[in-house]
């Protein structure tokens, strides 16, 4: 963003007066699902060669917003101008047609097909497909992205960084010229967040209009020109490129922040956690400081551990690690390159093929899940829905599928009701799960409830060591300082763990060492006690430090 | 409330039934059959007088196929070699039976031909589950090609040593009356019944107040969320294959013991088939199944004779189970939509719905 | 074992190999087209049987045998459509709805069969094959391979036809994409529900060319239940082919022989019981699945119905 007294404020400003055309507008968009209202009466303005930034944390209705612009979704009410014109987008297919590219937050990129075939997907009305054609068009997107991309190569063999190029590309290969990138930088190394940034202002010159989401402030500062805010479905402030120019950075910031938590008093009380998830870059926010653990025993340990199961996943392999009672421990790496084979490794969900995992110093790594959870074990999974619920069975039944046959709650092979709804009544409070009741089926609670149920589950019943396994992933504010507070609760009571995550701030925030995780294996460790850790850490996802 | 709901489910499971036997008429009036004749012979030959009994014999074997092919499908496991397990042990027990009952007390011989029968039953459905417990292959396919394998090794069991020396006809030795089940007194019903009812029972109990039916259900819904609540996903799977096997070996002796007494090569009765889609009518609950399996071999036995009588092949009576099937998904998913408050038609025809009408006049 | 050998032996066991491998073959490049666009037609039983059962009334009424393949394919598309309409487009189970387009494949072909040919049982001319100009000489391959009947031919061009397809045409990446990450279909613009209900259509009409195959060429008549099985080897071969059409020509070619060793090896004068022969290819099958378990691989969108939005 460009604040008053930037040198290039007049130079924006005057690009701005030529090219700055409104190219998208929605107007009073509405749509609401049983039980919540989205996206209520939302107005979106965006202009050529602009970057406007959607802010808002998790749950603020972004996504449906999205998905509306780009077709998968219908709004109940509402209008949206294509240049000006009225448009209705009913498909994917009419939001290309209308010049919207999107580029999604998961990749639509199919892996066993190379890039030319991901690309050529759009294409249609010819029989065969036009290679040449293919090739000649990605070259000249290429070359305004930034880099040259290889069209023959498979889209699972790239990097994520040319990825995400050929991801934009795609979006732009029916000759977009409005640009929606949903939470681009939630993947990538800070180094591509350079490159990303870098693209953008090329296709800015071209007189695309972009959109794009997050719910991270310092990025908004980084790559947007014009900034929209959206709290609990509604707009409530937006700032044109114009405005901002007008104004300092630390305006800006305050402005921006008020609108997104102003009166809302337990926002503000939790405003530490809140600031750190939205904008690491300050300097307001407290750092996670290592604690020195040397005196602490060894409580967790892997030697040489390699895992092996039936899924076409990425495999640990050769895995050495030590980790101390009461530390936290984090693995950053781009999503996909192991993270789950560890945790399930770990807490004996799948096998090791080879090496050894040691707990106090006892060889468990033939135990199964169960052995392993009456020593301590404990996980919380990144699946809520598929894997750590059941979405078919009660609330209450959930806080306990870890505990079949076990006494009080089960005799003689039959629950015992009594025991189990009493004891369920008294996690759901002391977690403050939101449920009409406890027979309510699990899978209709939200995303945040059922973290909770996962998190009542795992750290009650006396655990040790607990694996977090992107705890926080699509949660907002609120239950994401909840989530964090009680890890930090759970370690200052003694209790160790390892934390998964693929967001950086988050892992600077509460880790005290991480290690890097690369197609299976540990390419780094650092200690969490310098401001430039995230850099460095970026460094061992490229592959670059040595 | 509850009523209502209990209604709407009545019409929901009764519909496709219905629907099913009043296409079933219109086929045979395009192949010149009488529907009418059709099914009051299946009334006459199926329930009055006595014949209800005949068609309780009947459901005995019927009704531990169906209970075996709940356990296995309430897991989402697709366990389609039942004709296979059937025959294994129908083959074992004519060529068995005849001897073990002359030299021992018959009730012992039941009893040892019935295990037998069953473990068949549950040997054939090991190689499947451990295909899909080890490897996670397939086992739609694998229990299919098992069961081919089976049926043949079957066929060539009876052609071969279980073949009676004393007649031309490939078959088994007959099992004289008084070495079959009896009757319940008073009844032409055999006693298998009460086997069956009683296995029936004890697996719904199983199912719905042990912790292995909770199990159960959570492998059923998500085998991931099995494994991170620490259930053994492949000691699950073999287990339940084991039983399913188990249950439908059992029907075949209780079948052949209780009603056939012999067993002809290439003879299929197929019970599995004609029984799946009662079972999912049934939303795959043990006691809920019991009328829709009811209701099949009064359709099957007053049809054996019905269709005869027409002068029709008997698997008209599949093309009835298999509209059955069909009518029960559309039905189905009509409802699941009604339920959401959904409308049933897809978008795509909404939509030109909507352009096919005026401007004003959009739902 | 005297005339094992022979070349005239040979000559007739490679044509009757050929004979049963050829609806397998169609049946499975069928499933394969389906199963790459992610639906799984457990209905290719009852539909090669719907298939051979119009085929051999057409060519029994028109004495065409290009007309017998045709009504085949056309009855074998309509009965997909109920897999289309039930499975693509309402998104009800693949496997339940497959079951039910057998049974009622099974049921209505014996059925009718038995009503109108049950006593009759008129059987069809056997086809003349067609000799190949100057490859037909070459001794053993010429008389067997490159002298058959043109419907051979003219399924190993629709093979071909398939690989091409596949592979350069947009029809063939859209059918990959559906069945690899339909959202993906989606999101470019494309409809994974038209892509599907091609694709489907197309495994009726190749399931139902390749049973009126088993019945014109095969038998030259109609028994009920007479596949006995073929249609689920040809599921099993489409999997294992993953999606690549050699692998489906040459897994079809060695199941195909195993089912007509019951012919070959009764003509060489070898007593083994027929229903020990009979179960030949299906245990050649569930080895070759023990073999490579590892690689049976199923496009992960298989079996899945497609739903926008939906998480």
């Amino acid at each position: 963003m460009r604040f008053a007294g930037h040198s290039k404020y007049q130079e924006a400003l005057n690009s701005q007066e030529g090219l700055s055309t409104l190219c998208l507008e929605a107007i009073q968009i509405t749509k609401a699902f049983p039980g919540v209202v989205a996206n209520d009466r939302i107005d979106i303005e965006v202009r050529s060669g602009e970057v406007l930034c959607l802010l808002g944390e998790n749950g603020a209705g972004k996504s449906t917003l999205i998905s509306i612009l780009s077709g998968m979704q219908q709004p109940d009410s509402g209008t949206i101008k294509i240049n000006g014109k009225i448009s209705e987008i009913n498909s994917p297919r009419i939001a290309k047609d209308l010049g919207i590219g999107v580029v999604y937050q998961h990749s639509t990129l199919i892996s066993t097909l190379t890039v030319l075939e991901n690309l050529m997907l759009g294409d249609t009305g010819k029989v065969l497909l036009d290679v040449k054609g293919a090739k000649e068009k990605l070259l000249t997107l290429a070359s305004l992205l930034g880099g040259a991309i290889d069209p023959n190569t498979l889209a699972g063999d790239l990097a994520l960084g040319q990825q995400q190029q050929v991801e934009i590309a795609k979006a732009m290969w029916g000759g977009s010229n409005i640009l929606i990138l949903d939470e681009p930088t939630s993947m990538l190394t800070p180094q591509a967040v350079q490159d990303l940034q870098a693209s953008l202002e090329s296709l800015k010159r071209e007189g695309l209009a972009v959109i794009f989401i997050t719910h991270k402030l310092h990025e908004a500062f980084a790559l947007g020109d014009a900034v929209t805010v959206l709290r609990a479905g509604r707009k409530v402030l937006h700032l044109s490129t114009r405005q901002i120019g007008e104004l300092s950075e630390s305006q800006t910031r305050e402005i921006i922040l008020k609108s997104m938590f102003g009166s809302d008093s337990s926002a503000e009380s939790n405003s530490v956690e809140v600031l750190t998830e939205m904008d690491t870059g300050s300097e307001n926010v407290s750092h996670h400081k290592q604690r020195d653990l040397a005196d602490s025993k060894i409580i967790l340990e892997l030697k040489g551990v390699s895992s092996t199961s039936q899924y076409n996943e990425v495999e640990v392999t050769d895995v050495t690690l030590s980790i101390r009672r009461g530390e936290v421990y984090g693995i950053a790496g781009i999503d996909g390159h192991g993270q789950r084979s560890l945790a399930e490794a770990i807490v004996g969900q799948r096998s090791i093929s080879r090496g050894q995992l040691f707990f106090e110093g006892l060889d468990v790594s033939k135990m199964n899940v169960r052995q392993r959870q009456s020593l301590g074990f404990r996980y919380v999974t990144d699946d809520r829905l598929h894997e750590g619920i059941v979405g078919s069975l009660s609330v209450a039944l959930n806080l306990f599928i870890k505990r079949i046959g076990q006494r009080p709650y089960w005799r003689m092979g039959q629950i015992n009701w009594s025991a189990l709804n009493e004891e369920a009544s008294r996690l759901i409070e002391k977690f403050s799960i939101k449920t009409p009741s406890l027979t309510t089926r699990g899978g209709t609670l939200s995303g945040g409830n059922i973290q909770k149920i996962l998190l009542a589950r795992e750290l009650a019943f006396d655990p040790k060591v607990v694996v977090f396994n992107k705890p926080t992933y699509g949660l907002d504010f609120k239950t994401v300082a909840l989530v964090r507070g009680l890890l930090k609760e759970f370690v200052s009571q003694g209790g160790t763990v390892l934390l998964i995550s693929t967001d950086l701030d988050e892992l600077t925030e509460l880790c005290d060492r991480i290690s890097i995780i690369s197609r299976g294996k540990i390419v780094g460790t650092v200690d969490n006690n310098s401001t430039k850790i995230a850099e460095e850490i970026g460094a061992f996802m490229v592959g670059d430090s040595q | 409330m509850k009523s209502r709901k209990l209604g709407v489910d009545f019409i929901r499971t009764v519909l496709p039934v219905l629907l099913a036997l009043f296409s079933g008429g219109l086929l045979l009036l395009i192949l010149g059959k009488n529907p009418i004749n059709f099914y009051s012979d299946i009334w006459r030959f199926g329930i009055a007088k006595k014949s209800w009994q005949d068609s309780a014999t009947m459901f005995a074997p019927m009704l531990l196929v169906a209970v075996g092919l709940i356990v296995v499908f309430r897991a989402n496991l697709w366990n389609l070699g039942y004709d296979g397990q059937y025959l294994i042990g129908a083959a074992l027990i004519s060529g068995f039976s005849p001897y073990l009952t002359q030299h021992m007390s018959v009730w012992l011989a039941w009893f040892l031909l019935s295990i037998m029968a069953a473990a068949a039953g549950a040997a054939v459905t090991i190689i499947p589950a451990w295909l899909k417990a080890k490897f996670g292959t397939n086992e739609i396919i694998t229990s299919l090609m098992m069961s081919f394998i089976t049926i043949g090794f079957a066929n060539i069991l009876i052609k071969g040593p279980f073949q009676d020396p004393n007649i031309v006809v490939p078959q088994t030795k007959v099992l004289p009356l008084n070495h079959m089940l009896p009757h319940i007194p008073g009844t032409r019903i055999s006693i298998g019944l009460i086997v069956a009812l009683a296995m029936a029972f004890g697996v719904h109990y199983l199912l719905s107040r042990t912790s292995f039916g909770l199990k159960l259900d959570i492998y059923g819904a998500s085998s991931k969320s099995a494994q991170h609540a620490g259930i053994s996903v492949p000691k699950m799977v073999f287990t339940l294959f084991l039983i399913s096997g188990a249950l439908i070996g059992l029907a075949s002796s209780v079948d052949i013991l209780g009603h056939w007494g012999y067993v002809r090569t290439n003879w299929n009765p197929s019970y599995g088939n004609a029984i799946l889609p009662f079972v999912f009518l049934g939303r795959l609950n043990v006691l809920a199944s019991l009328p829709f399996v009811m209701f099949y071999s009064v359709l099957a036995t007053g049809g054996a004779i019905s269709t005869q009588r027409s002068g029709l092949s008997s698997d008209f009576l599949l093309v009835i189970v298999a509209l059955i099937l069909l009518f029960m998904t559309v039905i189905e998913y009509i409802g699941t939509k009604q339920d959401l408050g959904q409308s049933y038609i897809p978008s795509g025809l909404k939509r030109f719905l909507k352009f096919s009408k005026s401007e004003g006049d959009l739902g | 074992m005297n005339g094992l050998f022979t070349q005239a032996y040979i000559i007739v066991a490679i044509t009757a190999g050929l004979t049963s491998a050829l609806p397998l073959m169609l049946a499975a490049l069928g499933e394969t087209i389906g199963e790459q666009s992610g639906v799984l037609n457990l209905g290719v039983e009852g539909i090669m049987l719907i298939g051979g059962f119009s085929g051999y009334v057409c060519v029994l009424n028109t004495h065409s045998v290009l007309l017998g393949g045709l009504c085949g394919a056309f009855f074998g598309i309509l009965s997909s459509l109920i897999l289309v309409s039930l499975s693509v487009m309402l998104g009800l189970n693949q496997i339940v709805v497959g079951i039910a387009i057998t049974l009622a494949g099974e049921g209505v072909t014996s059925v009718l069969q038995q009503s109108k040919y049950g006593s009759s049982n008129p059987r069809l001319s056997s086809v003349s094959p067609v000799k190949i100009p100057l490859l037909s000489r070459i001794p053993i391959i010429g008389p067997s391979v490159f002298t058959q009947p043109i419907f051979l031919y003219i399924s190993l061009l629709l093979a071909l036809v398939v690989a091409w397809g596949l592979l350069k045409t947009n029809a063939g990446l859209r059918i990959k994409a559906a069945g690899q990450k339909p959202g993906s279909l989606d999101a470019a613009g494309g409809s994974v529900i038209r892509t599907r209900t091609f694709s489907v259509m197309l495994a009726g009409g190749f399931a139902g060319l390749g049973g009126a195959y088993f019945s014109i060429i095969g038998s030259g008549s109609f028994t009920p239940m007479m596949t006995g099985g073929l249609g689920y080897i040809a599921i099993v071969v489409a999997m294992l082919a993953r999606g690549r059409v050699s692998w489906v020509v040459g897994g079809s070619l060695m199941f195909g022989f195993c089912v007509s060793l019951t012919t070959v090896l009764q003509m060489a004068g070898i007593n083994i019981p027929s229903d020990a022969v009979n179960i030949i290819p299906f245990v050649a099958v569930l080895a070759t699945l023990i073999i490579f378990a590892r690689s049976a691989y199923i496009p992960p969108a298989l079996g899945v119905p497609y739903i926008r939005g939906s998480r």
